[in-house]
Formats: structure tokens, C-alpha cells, sequence
């Protein structure tokens, strides 16, 4: 009575019957360094005199002179990396060397990081055992301004006042006839 | 809970490092102190916004965090290391090894058309090879805007050897955070010297005024007005 029926047990080697509707794509695995093909690499025994600009991530783990360009883009600045240059970017990691200015929304300088030079950016963050010689001038996020929607609502309302909107939204508020 | 106390006390008031395991590194020991000192260099920048400050300490993440928080322009600068540039020995006319002053001038403390609102300058003084104290606080006069605040330590008393360089971070208006640098790390800092209240006054005579804090750690805190 109390023996569990055997025959309600499936074995794990018993192969399920076969649904094409339950089939799962199967994952690759993903390559090691994929991320290289995801993010440029500039490795440790490069060297690059004059301007470097891109449209794509960049991780620069060697030398670099004269100028870097990631507009809206983020540079990291391997552990080996030695970049005599002014750096324009979105995002800038450092920790390696870097000799010149940094202009960017974001700047972190990890704890291996030596920076000379001036930063410019809305947020810093500066790990402890990082060293830093020069300015720090952190500008405020610039918001987006709202739009004038209580205006709009104001000239729908007052028809003295509609005479002073734009010509194009005049149409959209007059009311329908 | 007795031991905690008694550590803390002894970490405050005789300068040790609070709760140092074994497992601790000595430099991650950061101990907190009210400081009159920069309770009045917290009050004559309140309500400013956009002063240019000058630090002179190790890179602090705390001090440059807070003072860019508060929106104004840091400028940070480790004179110490800088001073400390084994490039800059040379031989002395007496055969004697020396600091070169004027190849330390021109490499440090250089800011082109830019003057400072207030310098936190801690005890860099006190450590400072002899031959470029003089000029530093000369170059530090030519820096400061008229009005301008700067906050300096110094010891009372030589404590010899053991008397720890520390970092100084600020942690609130009128609280700082000390952190011994570490002894067996890439600079090894040590006390040069102690000015009395006399030597201080000449030290700083082409400034305005100067305002004396007494610590109770030894140190005597300064705020000179350019």
C-alpha cells in the first residue's frame, strides 16, 4: 500500500518526447574576449602620436600623444596605458597615466590612476591611493528646460492673447468649426 | 565595549590609530576630530559659491567631493611629494646636498593668471625641506586674492620619530578625519621642524592677520588672511 509506484517515476535518462514548440534556442558560449569586438583596444606595445577620434568605446592600455575624441563615447585608460593628451569624452576611466586635461560628463580616477592635469566634468570620483595634481571644476547637469505647456493652455483660453502665438500653432488652437 | 572606549580615547587624544588589528592595514585607520581651525575657514566660505580653493595635502576624495559639492573649484597639489623629488637635490656651494628652490618653483605651484579664494595648506610647513618654507609661503602670498583665507598646523612639540604624518580629510564644518600615512609606503614623511608662535608671525608677516586655534593633539592651528 505504502510502496510509491514505480512506474509513475520517469528516469532522468528517459528522453521526453520530442516538442518543437518547447524547443529553446540554444545559447553559444560567448568568446573570451568578446567584449574587444564590442569596445576598440588599443593594447599595451601601441603607440599613437596625433588626434584619436572615434565614434565607439575605447579602452587604451597603451601610449597615446597629442589628442583623444569619443564624442558622447567612453575612454578607459587601461593600468598600462600612458596617454599624454587632452582627453574629450563621454565617460573617462583612469587607471593608468594620463598627462592633460580631461573633459567629460564623468570622470572616475581608480586607485591606480595618476592624473596631472585639469578636469572638467559634472561628477568625479577619485579613489582613495589615486593621485591627482591639478584643477577640478565640477558643472551642474544642465536640465532640459520643461516646455511651456501652462502658455499653451493660456492662449487657448484667452483669444487677445492668441493673436501673439506662433503662426504654425495658431491653426491647432483655433477651434473646430 | 570598555576597550572600544579606551581605544578611541587613546586614538584622539594621543594621536594612535583607532582599532589597528591585526588584519588591518595602519593606513586605513581614519580618526575623527573636531578642529576650530576649520570650523572658521568652514564659516568665511559658507554661502560662497565658486571660490577657487587650493589643497595642498595628499589627493583627498573626501575634501575635493565636498568642496566641489558645495560648487566651488578645487586645485589640488601633493607639495610634499613634489618636495620630496630626488631630482631636485643638488650640491650646495658648502659641498652640502640641497634643494634646488628655484627648479622647485618652477615645477610646482605654477597657476598662470589664477588666484585662490583659500588655501588649505594642513601641516605641510612643518614638513617641508628648510630651503623652500620661505619661498612656498611667498609663492602661496602671490596665489591668494587679497582677503583670502588660508588654514595651516603646526606642532607644538617635536614628538621625534613617532610622530605620524597624517592625511587630513574633511569631514564635516568643523570635524576632520586624520589618516596616518603609512611608514613602509613609496614617501616616508618626517616632523622637520617646530615653529613657535613667533616664528609663525614672521613666517606669514607679508599676510593680513593671522587667528591661533590650540589643538589638543599638539598641533596649533592657524587661519591667515591675505
Amino acid at each position: 500500500m505504502w510502496k510509491s509506484r514505480k512506474e509513475d517515476e520517469i528516469p532522468a535518462s528517459t528522453p521526453s518526447v520530442f516538442n518543437p514548440k518547447e524547443v529553446r534556442p540554444v545559447e553559444t558560449p560567448k568568446p573570451v574576449n568578446e567584449f574587444r569586438s564590442e569596445v576598440a583596444h588599443i593594447g599595451k606595445s601601441v603607440l599613437v602620436k596625433g588626434e584619436l577620434s572615434g565614434s565607439e568605446d575605447l579602452y587604451l592600455d597603451g601610449e597615446v600623444e597629442g589628442s583623444v575624441e569619443l564624442r558622447g563615447h567612453n575612454l578607459t585608460v587601461g593600468p598600462h596605458g600612458r596617454v599624454r593628451a587632452h582627453i574629450r569624452a563621454k565617460e573617462v576611466m583612469v587607471h593608468g597615466k594620463v598627462d592633460g586635461n580631461i573633459n567629460a560628463d564623468r570622470v572616475e580616477l581608480k586607485k591606480s590612476a595618476i592624473h596631472v592635469g585639469n578636469i572638467v566634468t559634472q561628477r568625479v570620483i577619485i579613489e582613495e591611493g589615486a593621485f591627482f595634481k591639478g584643477s577640478i571644476d565640477v558643472q551642474r547637469e544642465q536640465k532640459p528646460e520643461p516646455k511651456p505647456a501652462v502658455t499653451v493652455a493660456a492662449v487657448s483660453s484667452s483669444p487677445a492673447a492668441s493673436t501673439s502665438a506662433p503662426l504654425g500653432q495658431a491653426s491647432l488652437l483655433e477651434p473646430k468649426r | 565595549m570598555g576597550s572600544v572606549t579606551h581605544n578611541l580615547f587613546r586614538s584622539i587624544f594621543r594621536g594612535g590609530a583607532a582599532g589597528n588589528g591585526p588584519n588591518q592595514q595602519p593606513s586605513a585607520a581614519r580618526v575623527n576630530r573636531r578642529s576650530s581651525g576649520l570650523n572658521e575657514f568652514s564659516k568665511s566660505i559658507a554661502g560662497l559659491e565658486g571660490l577657487c580653493i587650493l589643497d595642498l595635502g595628499c589627493t583627498s576624495a573626501p575634501n575635493i567631493s565636498r568642496l566641489t559639492g558645495m560648487g566651488h573649484k578645487v586645485c589640488t597639489e601633493d607639495l610634499l611629494d613634489a618636495a620630496l623629488d630626488p631630482l631636485l637635490l643638488v650640491t650646495g656651494a658648502d659641498g652640502k646636498r640641497t634643494v634646488d628652490v628655484a627648479r622647485f618653483l618652477r615645477e610646482s605651484l605654477k597657476y598662470q593668471g589664477q588666484k585662490f579664494d583659500a588655501v588649505l595648506a594642513w601641516d605641510v610647513p612643518d614638513y617641508l625641506p628648510e630651503p623652500l618654507v620661505k619661498p612656498v609661503v611667498e609663492r602661496l602670498c602671490a596665489l591668494m586674492k587679497p582677503g583670502g583665507i588660508l588654514l595651516a598646523f603646526f606642532h607644538t612639540r617635536d614628538a621625534g620619530p613617532d610622530a605620524p604624518h597624517c592625511r587630513y580629510h574633511i569631514a564635516g564644518n568643523d570635524m576632520l578625519q586624520l589618516q596616518a600615512t603609512p611608514r613602509d609606503g613609496p614617501a616616508v614623511f618626517r616632523l622637520q621642524r617646530v615653529f613657535n608662535n613667533r616664528h609663525i608671525e614672521n613666517l606669514f608677516r607679508e599676510f593680513a592677520s593671522l587667528k591661533f586655534f590650540l589643538a589638543r593633539d599638539n598641533v596649533r592651528e592657524v587661519i591667515v588672511v591675505r
